[in-house]
């Protein structure tokens, strides 16, 4: 007897347990993430736009430091964040897990006794014809789950409703897991080049680079390419881009024979479980600088970034081979065009009358100091402005200690390569979730009884729709004439 | 014919559209309004009167639907692509898909007095379309050229449609909720169906467009990964649009499964529809993510 009531109370409080405070606390959760993610649309984040969040620090210091302290910056990577859905899963684990296996025994057990009262049910009906076998065959051909007893049908459809249901949820398990294996196991860089120049797949290579927890940094993919041709086609009247193509060798694994491959906007180059991504592009002017005895001291593209639609791009050359070091903070224009209020600024963003302007700097550049400096800024805090000065293509101009040279230009690209091996489970994941959804909101589950009438002739029917699905009342009138149609 | 042509087109049976929504609109305006008869000084309500009223709104409707598609066609011929590159195209669309889906709700489940409301709601959208969002035809930025597009964009204009109108359900739900609380409805009112009605069909709307917002979200994140490099980054709109998403999880698990009814669940759903307008108005326009195609 004592194990029997340990059993009941087991039972009950699991009962308790799913149906009270499961629920509901799943629902709460569940809404408490959807608020807890307005604050990261709010409030630039760290992990999408770095720059913005020092500007925030720069524009409101104070607020910015209490908005820090609460993780404003950081919102989905912040405990707070992260508990919520922690709790969510394991609510939703502890609410899944217990009616998987309740419903894999419901598969083999048969459809529960046939309820005394009748006549409570839905569309309870009674009439003089028919028999247990005929309905039964109905059943049968209508495909229910049966269970015949003495003088009762009990018939269930639409078990696959809970099963749906269930893939569902266990599918968003699945999505969880491959997000962490993701973040685990993955990687993600990224690298700007100059067309022409060859990018070997290791960390040095790399001007950002971040790796997962659990992946090592000699795991990544042995691959190299090279940046052979870009070609960016825009509208001739605005200026908006069309079409973005890059022409790479590629030499997997390095050194081996190259191959020509192409990568666009949306079909990045695949290496098992990396991809290599076309993000950005630009413009890098050819300069050659000399110093006053007509020795080069630097030769070659600088990465400029740029600033607008028609890609005016501003950028630093350090030469810190002279004497006095000489740096200069640039401007390059592709389409030439001045006015009185921006100054110089392109019209368009292909290079059609190029223009590079510079202001010259002499004195420290300051990179000896060991602070890391910006290759896009030119630190002039112990330097002395000489001259501004317009360079058209191929003009030299000498600014006393020495001469620069506007060759030509080259275009750059941004190649992100990430490495997820996460995202099958991810991809599996909502593939299943999406078939469980529509499996559990488009099936029916309902049940219907049969029985012979108490002293006579006859059934007595009713059925029983979960969630008042619609479409009972037919299925049964259905039942019913069939069994007046056998007893005629 | 050149692209041109093809946009002038366009742009004329928009405005034909409109001007058919504005006939329903004032067809159904009529309807309600003259069917108040005063007897025995207590006012009735007799919709037989205007019944012919209430028809011509509902042709009106169809044959504003046909315009509003050839327009959308259209728009899509002169630019070589599907029509979902900028806000007005998308606006276009989603109030192609919002009175989509009131025709086959009023097939379906006999619900034309939702059509005053549905035609204001869509010469709002067309008008805010044609005079704030309009954008000349044009091709599109190459993150935009993608197979995903048709799929991705077409998913979430649809499920915004029905979400909208959910959302109309639910409001009436409300106003209706309010006036029997208070003594009972008035007679403009007697005609719309009872409150359970209204309930059900909401629940019905937001099931049945839930599984297309999830396979659309799901869209965006395959296409993301493609495009951006990563098939979930927290971007202003991807944030929203899981926001919705919990929002309307959360509102079918209190129905289904906690039982929620009536007041409160109605006041769920309209939540969970108005993060989707949220999303689409405020992101599209002053968002600061990848998601800022609204060309403005």
């Amino acid at each position: 007897m004592t194990t029997t009531t340990e059993l009941g109370a087991k039972s009950l409080a699991s009962w308790l347990w799913r149906q009270l405070t499961s629920m509901r606390t799943a629902l709460i959760l569940l809404l408490l993430l959807g608020f807890a993610a307005i604050p990261g649309s709010i409030f630039p984040q760290r992990s999408q736009n770095p720059l913005k969040v020092s500007d925030y620090f720069k524009s409101n210091p104070g607020t910015a430091k209490f908005l820090d302290q609460l993780q404003m910056f950081d919102v989905y990577s912040s405990p707070w964040f992260s508990s919520i859905y922690i709790l969510l899963f394991i609510s939703l684990i502890g609410c899944v897990l217990p009616r998987t296996l309740e419903h894999l025994k419901g598969a083999r057990a048969k459809p529960t006794l046939t309820p005394k009262n009748l006549s409570r049910m839905e569309f309870h009906s009674e009439i003089d014809l028919g028999s247990l076998d005929a309905a039964e065959a109905w059943f049968r051909k209508n495909r229910f789950r049966i269970r015949r007893d003495a003088n009762s049908i009990s018939a269930e459809k639409g078990y696959l409703r809970e099963t749906g249901n269930l893939v569902f949820h266990l599918s968003l398990i699945l999505i969880l897991i491959g997000i962490g294996v993701g973040s685990l196991y993955g990687m993600k860089g990224d690298a700007i080049i100059n067309v022409g120049d060859r990018f070997i797949n290791i960390p040095t290579s790399y001007d950002v680079i971040s790796f997962g927890k659990l992946q090592s940094e000699k795991t990544l993919n042995p691959f190299s390419l090279t940046a052979t041709d870009f070609k960016a086609t825009y509208e001739l009247k605005t200026g908006v881009p069309s079409d973005y193509k890059l022409t790479v060798n590629v030499a997997d694994p390095v050194g081996s024979k190259e191959i020509s491959r192409i990568i666009r906007v949306n079909s990045p180059l695949t290496f098992g479980s990396t991809k290599v991504y076309l993000q950005a592009n630009g413009y890098s002017p050819l300069v050659t600088i000399r110093d006053k005895a007509g020795e080069i001291k630097y030769q070659g593209a600088v990465i400029f970034l740029p600033q607008d639609g028609n890609l005016t791009s501003t950028g630093a050359i350090k030469v810190p081979d002279m004497n006095p070091q000489v740096g200069f903070i640039g401007s390059f224009v592709p389409t030439f065009a001045r006015n009185s209020q921006r100054g110089a600024f392109s019209t368009y963003p292909e290079v059609l009358d190029p223009r590079l302007l510079v202001s010259i700097w002499t004195g420290d550049l300051g990179l000896d100091s060991g602070n890391p400096q910006s290759i896009y800024r030119l630190d002039t805090s112990a330097m002395k402005r000489i001259e501004l000065k317009t360079l058209k293509l191929h003009e030299t101009h000498n600014f006393g200690e020495g001469s620069i040279t506007f060759e030509g230009w080259t275009p750059w690209v941004n190649l992100q390569i990430v490495k997820d091996p996460g995202k099958i489970y991810a991809l599996l994941g909502s593939i299943f979730a999406i078939l469980g959804l529509l499996l559990s909101l488009f099936t029916r589950s309902r049940r219907i009884w049969v029985k012979e009438r108490v002293g006579g002739l006859g059934l007595e029917i009713a059925g029983l729709a979960k969630n008042s699905a619609p479409g009972l009342e037919n299925e049964i009138a259905a039942l019913v004439s069939e069994m007046r149609n056998l007893g005629k | 014919m050149t692209s041109t042509n093809y946009a002038y087109l366009s742009n004329y049976a928009i405005y034909s559209a409109m001007v058919l929504f504005t006939i329903a609109f004032i067809a159904h305006a009529v309807e309600v309004a003259f069917s108040v008869r005063n007897v025995d000084e207590k006012t009735k309500f007799d919709f037989s009167r205007t019944k012919r009223s209430g028809n011509l709104g509902t042709v009106m409707m169809v044959l504003a639907f046909a315009f509003l598609l050839a327009g959308v066609i259209l728009r899509g011929i002169s630019a070589h692509r599907v029509p979902w590159g900028n806000m007005y195209e998308f606006s276009i669309t989603g109030a192609l898909a919002f009175t989509g889906a009131y025709i086959f709700a009023l097939w379906k489940y006999k619900i034309r007095w939702l059509g005053l409301p549905v035609a204001i709601a869509v010469l709002l959208t067309l008008g805010t379309a044609i005079t704030i969002l309009y954008r000349p035809s044009a091709p599109l930025v190459p993150a935009l050229k993608s197979t995903w597009l048709a799929i991705h964009v077409s998913a979430a204009i649809i499920s915004g449609g029905v979400f909208l109108l959910a959302n109309c359900i639910a409001v009436t739900y409300l106003i209706l909720d309010r006036y029997e609380s208070n003594g009972g409805r008035p007679t403009w009112a007697l005609k719309l169906p009872a409150l359970d009605v209204l309930d059900q069909l909401t629940y019905r709307l937001v099931a049945f467009v839930f599984p297309l917002w999830t396979f659309a979200v799901i869209a965006g994140a395959i296409w993301a990964e493609s495009a951006w490099g990563r098939y979930w980054g927290w971007d202003p709109k991807e944030t929203w649009a899981f926001i919705t998403w919990v929002a309307y999880a959360a509102y079918l698990h209190a129905r289904v499964t906690i039982g929620w009814r009536g007041r409160k669940a109605a006041w769920l759903c309209l939540f969970a529809g108005s993060t989707f307008l949220f999303n689409y108005v405020y992101i599209n326009i002053w968002g600061t993510g990848r998601h800022t195609y609204s060309g403005l």
